[in-house]
C-alpha cells in the first residue's frame, strides 16, 4: 500500500503549484505525475512516487553513502 | 532500475546476514511496522538469514488490513446507491467486511472502479457531473497527501459531485498503542522508510525515549532492510535507544514541508478504530471543518458505520505482532487469498498472505509454476 518507487523525471509541463506535472520513467514505462510536493525537482532527478505523486527527490550522494557503509560491513566478511 | 538494483545483491545480503550474526550475544525481537517491509522480508527470506534468537515481528503497518470492516460495508452500502461512482485503490477491492466486500458489491451491479491515484478519481468526477463520485481514502501517512491534493484541487475547481470516505491511519499513536501493551515483546522498531519521507522522524524521538527503545528509520529493498536491522541491533547491544535513518536518500528528519502543510490544511487528527486492535485516540484523519462537504459520510447520511464484531480470525493479534499467522488454526485451510477469513490474509502486504505465498510446504514450487 505504502508502495513507493524511483523514476527518472523526464520533463516538467505547467507551474502551478497545485497541478505541476512531470512525465517520469519507470524502467522504460512512462507516467504522469503530480509534482506538486517536489517543487524543488529538476529534469534528470530520480523520485519516489506514491498514488500518482512525487513525494521525494532521491539524494544521490545519501544513496552513495549507504552504499558505501554497506561494502564496509561486505568487506568485514571477506 | 537505479536505485534499486544496487540494494539487493544477494552476495552482499548474505555478508551483512554475517555481520549481523557477530555482532549479536543475545536474543533480540525486533517489529517492522510497514506491511512492504513484511512483504518484502518474508519474500527474500531476510528472516530466515538472521541468526538463532533474531526475531521479526509483522507490526500493524498495511493500511488495507486495519480498515475497520464496519467502513467497508459503508463503502460498498455507498457503491450500490444508484448515482453513485465508487472509486478504489485496487487492494481495498477484495478485502471483505461483515456483509462483502466491494467487489461482491461490483458483482451485484454497483459501479466500482479500481482507481491507482485520488486524482484519477477526481477526473472521473469531472468526466461525470450527474453522479456522486466517492474516493475511499485509506493509507498512512505516505497517501494522505494524495488525498489532501485531491481535495485542494476538488475545491478550486468548486467539484460538487466529488466526496471522500476516509479511513487515514497514523503511525507513531499505533507504536505507542503497541508498546504499552504487556504482552507485546518489541525491543526495537524498523520505522517505515516511505510514511517518515512524508513526516520526517522528529515524532519518533519522543516515543524511543519513553519507551527505552531503538527506532530506526529503513527502506525497502533487502539490502536497505538488513542495514536497518544491523543498525537497530548495533543499538540493542550497546544500550542505546535512539532514533536513526538508514533511509537517508529519501528521508529528511523534517520530511516533506509541502506535503505536511497540505495534510494538515486538509484534515483534523482524530481517533481512529482499527481492525482488530480497537479505537486508538490521535491514530487517524477526518477531515477539517472548513472540508467537511467533502465527506461522504455527510452526502450519504443513511449510511452508518457499524462497530467490528467478535470473529475466530485472530489477525488482531497477528497485526499486534502478539502471535504469527502459522499460530492460526484456520491458516491455510479455512482461511486462504481465495476465501480470506481476514484482512491480513486478503492484502498482499498482510502477515497471513505473505506466510501464505512464501511460507507453506510447497510455496517455493507453486511461485515457480
Ligand atoms: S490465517 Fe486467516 S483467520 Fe487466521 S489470522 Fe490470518 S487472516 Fe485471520
Amino acid at each position: 500500500m505504502c508502495l513507493a518507487v524511483p523514476g527518472e523525471l523526464l520533463s516538467i509541463e505547467g507551474d502551478d503549484p497545485l497541478t505541476r506535472e512531470g512525465r517520469v520513467g519507470f524502467a522504460g514505462v512512462v507516467k504522469r505525475v503530480n509534482l506538486a510536493y517536489v517543487p524543488e525537482a529538476l529534469v534528470g532527478d530520480y523520485l519516489l512516487v506514491h498514488a500518482g505523486f512525487a513525494i521525494a527527490v532521491i539524494d544521490e550522494a545519501e544513496a552513495l553513502r549507504t552504499l558505501a557503509y554497506l561494502e564496509e560491513l561486505v568487506e568485514e566478511d571477506e | 532500475m537505479k536505485f534499486v538494483d544496487e540494494f539487493r545483491d544477494p552476495a552482499a545480503a548474505r555478508a551483512i546476514a554475517d555481520a549481523i550474526t557477530r555482532i549479536v550475544t543475545r536474543p533480540w525481537t525486533i517489529m517492522e511496522i510497514c506491511g512492504g517491509q513484511t512483504h518484502a522480508i518474508v519474500r527474500h527470506g531476510i528472516d530466515r538469514m538472521l541468526p538463532d534468537g533474531v526475531t521479526l515481528l509483522h507490526g500493524p503497518g498495511c493500511p488495507v488490513c486495519v480498515t475497520p470492516p464496519g467502513m467497508i460495508d459503508a463503502a460498498a452500502a455507498i457503491s450500490s446507491r444508484s448515482n453513485a461512482i465508487f472509486c478504489s485503490f485496487g487492494d481495498m477491492l477484495r478485502v471483505p467486511g461483515e456483509h462483502g466486500s466491494l467487489l461482491a458489491a461490483r458483482g451485484r451491479g454497483a459501479d466500482v472502479r479500481m482507481v491507482y491515484s485520488p486524482l484519477d478519481a477526481l477526473a472521473i468526477a469531472r468526466d461525470n457531473p450527474d453522479r456522486e463520485v466517492v474516493f475511499f481514502a485509506i493509507g498512512f501517512e505516505t497517501t494522505a497527501p494524495a488525498t489532501a491534493m485531491a481535495v485542494l484541487q476538488a475545491e478550486r475547481e468548486g467539484l460538487a459531485n466529488f466526496s471522500l470516505l476516509v479511513s487515514h491511519v497514523l503511525v507513531p499513536p499505533a507504536m505507542e498503542a503497541l508498546l504499552g501493551d504487556p504482552a507485546n515483546g518489541v525491543q526495537g522498531f524498523l520505522a517505515a522508510g516511505h510514511v517518515c519521507t512524508v513526516t520526517g522522524y522528529r515524532d519518533y524521538a519522543p516515543i524511543a525515549r519513553r519507551f527505552g527503545i531503538p527506532i530506526v528509520v529503513t527502506g525497502f529493498e533487502p539490502l536497505d532492510l538488513l542495514q536497518g536491522i544491523h543498525m537497530c541491533l548495533c543499538q540493542l547491544e550497546e544500550g542505546r535507544a535512539e532514533v536513526e535513518n538508514q533511509y537517508s536518500r529519501t528521508v529528511r528528519p523534517e520530511g516533506n514541508a509541502a506535503a505536511r502543510a497540505a495534510v494538515e490544511r486538509v484534515f483534523r487528527v482524530q481517533a481512529q478504530q482499527w481492525r482488530g486492535m480497537g479505537e486508538i485516540a490521535d491514530s487517524g484523519l477526518g477531515l477539517a471543518p472548513d472540508y467537511a462537504r467533502f465527506d461522504a459520510l455527510r452526502r450519504f447520511p443513511g449510511v452508518v458505520v457499524q462497530p467490528e464484531r467478535q470473529s475466530e480470525c485472530i489477525s488482531g493479534e497477528v497485526l499486534r505482532g502478539v502471535r504469527k499467522p502459522c499460530d492460526c488454526p484456520a491458516f491455510g485451510k479455512a482461511c486462504t487469498p481465495e476465501h480470506p477469513l481476514g484482512a491480513t490474509m486478503v492484502s498482499s502486504e498482510g502477515a497471513c498472505a505473505a506466510y501464505y505465498r512464501y511460507r507453506r510446504p510447497h510455496a517455493a514450487q507453486d511461485a515457480a509454476a
